[in-house]
């Protein structure tokens, strides 16, 4: 999933704080909301494990602290076991980020001792038949087997379920079953559109009410179960009218390697035209992360054109998402159109528009249809 | 150290299983690390939580940062007991009797 940014309550005095490895872009499962590259099967050479362990300590070197480990569907790297007890042994805080569908009692346990601190599962709905239609695969009794072994084994745990037109309306039973499985954390993201949600946006953006209603629903839900659980509900920001602080500034804390060892700013900058990633197979991360033109183009704020430029909010959104600006308005350098005060907010109301106008199908989404991986066999 | 026996019943805390909590060379100073989330600490809070290592009361660590900081116990203790409280409400730490 596409993420605003993680919590971190510190800088990295320009250094990077949270490595994401994207072990691989093959999946199990077609999410019609998957954020990997569309063109996903363009870049099929994976970094061997020890280039990966390569990465995990030059990355710790120049400071990071919290690793994740994400796909594609990371599980279905063989020495995923060995990468995190590399990691672990480091010092980092190891985070899984899993379809779950992979994952098996005797892997959980393997991780565990790995010193696997914490996993994320994606969860798609408290609905079989939803689960279905969104994966675009069968799996939802499988996932739910695996979240019971999860806490089964003690792991904290985040059950992430991106929000959309299909699942909105079933917010307080995913909720209720968040609660039965017993997590601590339980995310309700709403999708963000890019890559394959963007090519399904019409059909799974939800509805101005839809969301007021989710809301209520989750101050309630809140409300009953106090410590219990964490409730996350992380608002989209086409209706909120104020840009997401994007990985808290472009090159700034964030670093994400794509499984064929390119070096991003963040997962979706790939797609980014007109930018050359380097990849840590032909450069020293450091030199990358410093020095390298793409590290360096939007850093700060030199970059920033009107209205960001003389904006009062620029020190605490930058501008808002890069990626997002391309891809609504062709300039990665305008101001992110989910800004009211962007001169290109109307794209964005004009997406919303166009999404309230369209009947709303399962059938027509497209399903994510490269990088697909039988668990099995 | 000073010693624990004579208070069995005391709660002694201890940092909550979620959380990873150690000294970070890069950032001179201890961080507590949870899922997709750091929080970096003040001296204070550093070696504050640094005794909260499932053996230590209360007074244990009052008497430790007292001598710590070369100030008076009765002045550390409010001071302690307010931010141990801070980190309960958190989740950050646990107690056990």
């Amino acid at each position: 999933m596409a993420k605003a940014g993680s919590n971190l309550n510190l800088d990295g005095q320009g250094n990077p704080v949270w490595l994401l490895l994207e072990l691989t872009y093959r999946c199990p499962l077609k999410c019609a909301f998957c954020s990997n590259p569309t063109d996903l099967a363009a870049h099929p050479d994976e970094l061997t494990t020890a280039e990966w362990k390569s990465v995990i300590r030059d990355a710790r070197d120049m400071g990071a602290m919290q690793i994740g480990f994400s796909g594609g569907e990371p599980t279905l790297r063989k020495d995923l076991e060995e990468l995190v007890a590399e990691a672990n042994a480091l010092g980092y805080y190891t985070n899984l980020i899993t379809s779950g569908i992979g994952l098996t009692r005797k892997r959980l346990e393997g991780l565990k001792q790995a010193g696997l601190r914490h996993i994320q599962l994606g969860f798609q709905s408290s609905n079989p038949e939803t689960a279905h239609w969104l994966a675009g695969v069968d799996c939802y009794d499988k996932k739910l087997r695996i979240a019971r072994e999860i806490k089964d084994l003690g792991f904290p745990m985040v059950l992430n379920v991106p929000i959309s037109s299909l699942n909105i309306h079933q917010v307080p039973e995913i909720i209720a079953l968040a609660a039965d499985i017993g997590v601590e954390y339980l995310e309700l993201a709403n999708v963000q559109y890019y890559n394959w949600a963007l090519v399904n946006r019409d059909q799974l953006m939800p509805t101005r009410e839809a969301l007021a209603m989710a809301e209520a629903q989750v101050a309630d839900a809140r409300k009953q179960l106090g410590d219990r659980m964490t409730i996350f509900f992380v608002i989209p920001d086409y209706y909120e009218g104020r840009p997401k602080a994007c990985m808290n500034g472009w090159g700034s804390i964030h670093l994400t390697i794509a499984p064929d060892g390119m070096v991003l700013p963040c997962s979706q900058a790939r797609t980014l035209p007109g930018l050359h990633f380097p990849n840590v197979r032909d450069h020293d991360l450091g030199w990358i992360w410093h020095q390298s033109e793409s590290f360096n183009r939007y850093r700060g704020d030199d970059w920033m054109k009107e209205p960001c430029r003389s904006c009062t909010e620029k020190e605490h959104d930058f501008g808002g998402c890069r990626c997002q600006a391309m891809l609504l308005t062709g300039d990665a350098a305008n101001a992110d159109p989910a800004c009211s005060k962007s001169p290109h907010h109307h794209l964005v109301r004009e997406a919303v528009a166009r999404a309230g106008a369209t009947r709303q199908d399962h059938r027509m989404l497209i399903a994510r249809d490269a990088g697909w991986h039988p668990t099995e066999g | 150290m000073a010693d624990s026996n004579n208070h069995n019943s005391l709660p002694r805390f201890r940092i909550a299983p979620v959380f990873m909590f150690r000294w970070e060379e890069s950032q001179q100073a201890f961080v507590l690390m949870y899922p997709e989330g750091i929080v970096k600490l003040n001296t204070t809070a550093g070696e504050i939580l640094n005794r909260c290592n499932g053996l230590n009361t209360l007074n244990d660590i009052v008497l430790e940062l007292s001598e710590l900081f070369s100030e008076q116990p009765d002045f550390i203790e409010p001071r302690v007991r307010q931010f141990l409280e801070v980190c309960h409400g958190k989740g950050w730490i646990q107690s056990e009797s």
